[in-house]
């Protein structure tokens, strides 16, 4: 190893060649096209550098967290200690994986199975439906600046979960996905791939978690959301990897004409997390509601990045991203609204809330805009400052502890956001996620 | 009208191209021939920053400076990670860095000067004076101009202000202490390259507690080298002193350089105030690169007006930082992209004290193809207390191919601060349209009016002269835009 004074951080860090070929070897009974993609996908991690202080998509993150070293690609296996996520929350279907292996699956029930529905893991769904999910499977990137931390989920993804909802089928109830983290150095790759058809409904509910508060862990996800014309998609998120997670998600939405899609991120755990997430409006009367909820503390670091593409007439985006921010956390919000030059009647909103609880924390705020056609209605705006001292004083004269009335007011300052999960069960489940993060 | 000032061209420099927006550019390639008795040549070597050097007879510690500048030029890279890669196609070694024409007059008569441009001037009302100054008749307004009487009462009340080149011989004192100290030299590839080739440009001290009741213009500066396209300015308002600045002028400006890279710099010192307005309006193929950033003690105020309707690419992100409390900053920006045009203007508040506040109000228009784009800094550190930043934009396309782009970039630390921006797009509407047209005006005078009407709350702010010839100037650019 070289001890030279420029030491340079190794682009693949404890991703080896070894490591990659041991996956590969793994890989047996899976289609050709899937084992290619692998090998491109490894590539182009192994040959694109970290992110450099003059990648603009890159900008306020802390470089420096991003390194691959320190973790075990391999050795890391499932843990005994399943997480009880939704396991109380009534689903349609509930897929849990510890380290990448399925650990625990309840089926869907036998009538939406035979109308057609799949919720399958991606592996069974690779050999079942294989035709069918290489239409959708890394089909749309996010074209965000992570397209290394990708790759790297690509090239070493083991299993994930492949739901597909046929033309005019609803699934009433949610489908929970639930990822497990576990052992020192632990690296998961998280892959949710959803496809609804037209005028289909679903709800999906996905959780992702550590079995150690504390451990150092990797995570690359993606969860890619196919809406097909009049299909109505919930995707509702929480994130809560440990304390010591470096974490990337990929999320690329596509709606088709006058589909609509609700993707709600909870953002909680990690020591530095990124979230990159890119929506295409593709059919006119498309919508796609863009939600998140951040809760930053101690040094964690949030960084949110997004895109709304309009490539067609009359399609609507709304964003809202909120971010509670304690100690000396730090949260990036960099978003941009794109309108292609055809995409008149373009109706796109994007906001970025930052309420500010100590005097360390820091909130960068980048709201973006590129429109090209003019006539639309666009419009941006970010805030950044501290709970209301009146409100505060308020909750205080009719004798609520302090705590108690900061926490009421962050939760009046997420409901906007809480509100919008369209499941009761599920509403009350994210709630408590969010109660136990500030309860630490 | 004011005149050129704006990084300029050196005085009555032939044209290569009409700049005249709304009217037949084909007409007339408004270009003189002209002799210099100075010229570096083109290319950057530092043989050209001696020459420069030598005709100025500068001391040694400004060679020093421009040398050491070329060096941190040449080092940095294009900044093309963020910004337009149009920028690429400047060629370097194809620039003259100086070109003086010395003592000369020019020699040439008002016969000379194409019917396009004398149109022009008629339309904007540039009083009959200022048109052969600015048609390159004249290379100077002489003392027989009204304004020089200005000069002298504010020269009574112990204000300085000349050429750059001139104070940094006659009070080398008072520019060093405050010269390349707000805008460093490494502050930017261009920054660095006004810095070594810098020339012309204004020097202005306003002595504690006078409040200069006339706003000064850069052209009443009787001096050849007032619009030099690397003019450097340094201004410098002591303590509760008063100052409004204007450069710049509406009508359209001829220029042979393709690259104009002013740097500015302002200092208020406490309770000092400081208004500098700009009107940029040069010919549709000049790369207008300019770094302006003032610098405001405890509760002072600094206040950049700055309108862009001319060049082809301009980039310029007026700045304050906020250095003492209670200092005060605001930007309000207007902008006019036209076809081939691209304005990518924005602002910079650094907030380096408590209680420091600032505002930025961005209006942008963009016509045909044209494309602008607004690019902000505002960073509130978490050392500090109560501070607080209001930016507001907002972009009217007019047609269905215009463009615009928002990319503001804020970061607050701290609980006690407030931040917040707002932007919006829209586009004229056909209600409004309909109602003018209803009343007899044609679809081109309504959308004029429209547009007017978007910016007129800024367009106030400007002094009475300006706001009148600016509306003017829109109605000119807004011709032959509809339909």
């Amino acid at each position: 190893m070289s001890t030279s004074l420029t030491e340079t951080i190794s682009p693949t860090g404890s991703f080896t060649p070894d490591i990659f070929a041991q996956h590969l070897a793994a890989q047996t009974g899976l289609p050709d096209w899937w084992l290619d993609a692998k090998r491109t996908a490894w590539a182009q991690f192994q040959s694109s550098p970290l992110p450099t202080i003059r990648d603009e998509a890159w900008r306020f993150s802390t470089r420096s967290g991003i390194k691959l070293d320190g973790y075990a690609p391999a050795s890391a296996s499932p843990s005994a200690q399943l997480p009880a996520h939704a396991s109380d929350l009534p689903c349609a279907a509930r897929l849990v994986f510890s380290n990448n292996v399925l650990a625990q699956h309840t089926a869907l029930a036998a009538d939406l199975a035979a109308r057609g529905v799949i919720v399958e893991p991606l592996r069974d769904a690779l050999v079942k439906h294989g035709d069918l999910v290489r239409r959708y499977l890394n089909q749309q990137h996010t074209n965000l600046g992570g397209d290394k931390f990708r790759a790297l989920h690509t090239a070493l993804a083991h299993d994930g979960v492949f739901i597909y909802v046929p033309a005019g089928v609803e699934v009433p109830t949610p489908i929970a996905v639930v990822h497990q983290a576990s052992g020192a150095g632990a690296t998961v790759f998280p892959h949710t791939l959803v496809v609804a058809e037209a005028n289909a409904r679903a709800t999906i509910a996905e959780f992702f978690t550590s079995a150690e508060p504390d451990a150092v862990q990797l995570a690359s996800g993606v969860n890619d959301l196919f809406a097909g014309p009049g299909a109505q998609l919930n995707y509702i998120a929480a994130q809560a990897w440990s304390s010591q997670t470096l974490a990337f998600q990929h999320n690329a939405i596509t709606a088709d004409r006058d589909a609509r899609i609700l993707a709600l991120n909870v953002h909680l755990g990690g020591r530095q997390a990124r979230h990159e997430s890119h929506s295409r409006l593709i059919g006119p009367g498309a919508h796609s509601e863009m939600l998140a909820l951040t809760v930053a503390q101690g040094t964690q670091e949030f960084d949110q990045r997004t895109l709304q593409t309009h490539q067609a007439p009359h399609t609507s985006s709304n964003l809202l991203y909120k971010n509670a921010l304690l100690d000396s956390a730090r949260t990036i919000f960099s978003g941009l609204i794109v309108v292609e030059p055809d995409a008149q009647k373009t109706d796109a909103y994007q906001s970025n809330r930052n309420l500010m609880l100590s005097d360390t924390a820091e909130a960068n705020s980048l709201p973006g805009l590129e429109i090209q056609a003019n006539d639309v209605r666009c419009s941006h705006g970010a805030t950044t400052s501290r709970l209301d001292p009146e409100q505060e004083f308020y909750l205080l004269a009719r004798g609520i502890p302090k705590a108690q009335a900061a926490e009421l007011l962050l939760f009046g300052f997420f409901e906007k956001v809480l509100g919008e999960i369209p499941h009761e069960g599920l509403y009350q489940t994210i709630r408590a996620l969010i109660q136990t993060k500030l309860k630490k | 009208m004011k005149p050129p000032s704006e990084p300029e061209a050196t005085p009555a420099a032939p044209a290569p191209v009409n700049p005249l927006a709304g009217l037949d550019q084909s007409v007339s390639d408004f270009s003189y021939d002209v002799k210099y008795d100075y010229d570096a040549g083109t290319g950057l070597t530092p043989a050209t920053i001696d020459y420069i050097s030598s005709v100025k007879k500068e001391a040694a510690w400004i060679r020093e400076f421009r040398h050491h500048a070329l060096k941190v030029f040449e080092s940095k890279p294009l900044p093309t990670h963020w910004a337009t890669k149009d920028l690429e196609t400047l060629d370097f070694s194809k620039i003259r860095y100086y070109l003086s024409q010395g003592a000369q007059k020019p020699k040439r008569t008002w016969e000379e000067v194409p019917d396009d441009i004398k149109k022009t001037f008629e339309r904007l009302g540039v009083p009959e004076h200022e048109r052969k100054f600015l048609a390159g008749v004249d290379a100077q307004f002489d003392s027989e101009s009204a304004y020089s009487s200005i000069k002298e009462v504010v020269a009574k009340q112990g204000v300085i202000f000349m050429n750059s080149t001139e104070a940094l011989r006659e009070h080398p004192d008072l520019f060093r202490k405050w010269f390349g100290k707000v805008i460093p030299t490494s502050d930017n590839k261009f920054s660095a390259l006004n810095s070594a080739v810098f020339s012309g440009g204004s020097f202005i001290y306003v002595p504690p507690g006078v409040k200069v009741a006339h706003p000064l213009q850069a052209y009443f500066r009787i001096n050849a080298e007032n619009f030099g396209q690397f003019e450097r300015t340094l201004i410098i308002v002591d303590e509760g002193a008063e100052l409004t600045y204007m450069e710049g002028c509406t009508a359209p400006k001829f220029s042979t350089s393709t690259l104009h890279s002013a740097v500015v710099e302002l200092v208020a010192m406490k309770d000092a105030k400081i208004q500098y307005i700009t009107v940029q309006n040069w010919a549709p193929n000049v790369y207008n690169l300019v770094t302006k950033r003032g610098l405001a003690h405890e509760n002072a105020e600094i206040k950049w007006i700055d309108c862009n309707i001319g060049s082809h690419l301009t980039m310029k992100y007026p700045g304050v930082v906020l250095k003492g409390r209670k200092a005060r900053g605001e930007v309000v920006s207007i902008a006019l992209a036209n076809d081939g045009q691209h304005q990518d203007t924005g602002a910079k508040m650094i907030h380096l004290a408590d209680e420091t506040t600032s505002t930025i109000i961005s209006k942008s228009i963009s016509v045909g193809q044209g494309r602008s784009t607004y690019r902000g800094i505002v960073r509130i550190p978490k050392h500090l207390k109560g501070c607080k930043n209001n930016t507001e934009c907002d972009a009217l396309l007019i047609n269905t191919n215009s463009r615009t782009d928002t990319y503001p970039a804020i970061t607050v630390q701290g609980q006690t601060h407030a931040a917040q921006h707002e932007a919006s797009v829209s586009k004229v509407s056909e209600e409004m349209i309909f109602y003018m047209q209803q009343r007899g005006l044609t679809e081109a005078q309504a959308m004029s009016l429209a547009v007017n009407g978007f910016v007129n709350d800024l367009v106030r702010q400007f002094p009475m002269e300006y706001s009148v010839e600016l509306k003017r100037l829109i109605d000119l650019e807004m011709e032959g835009s509809v339909g």
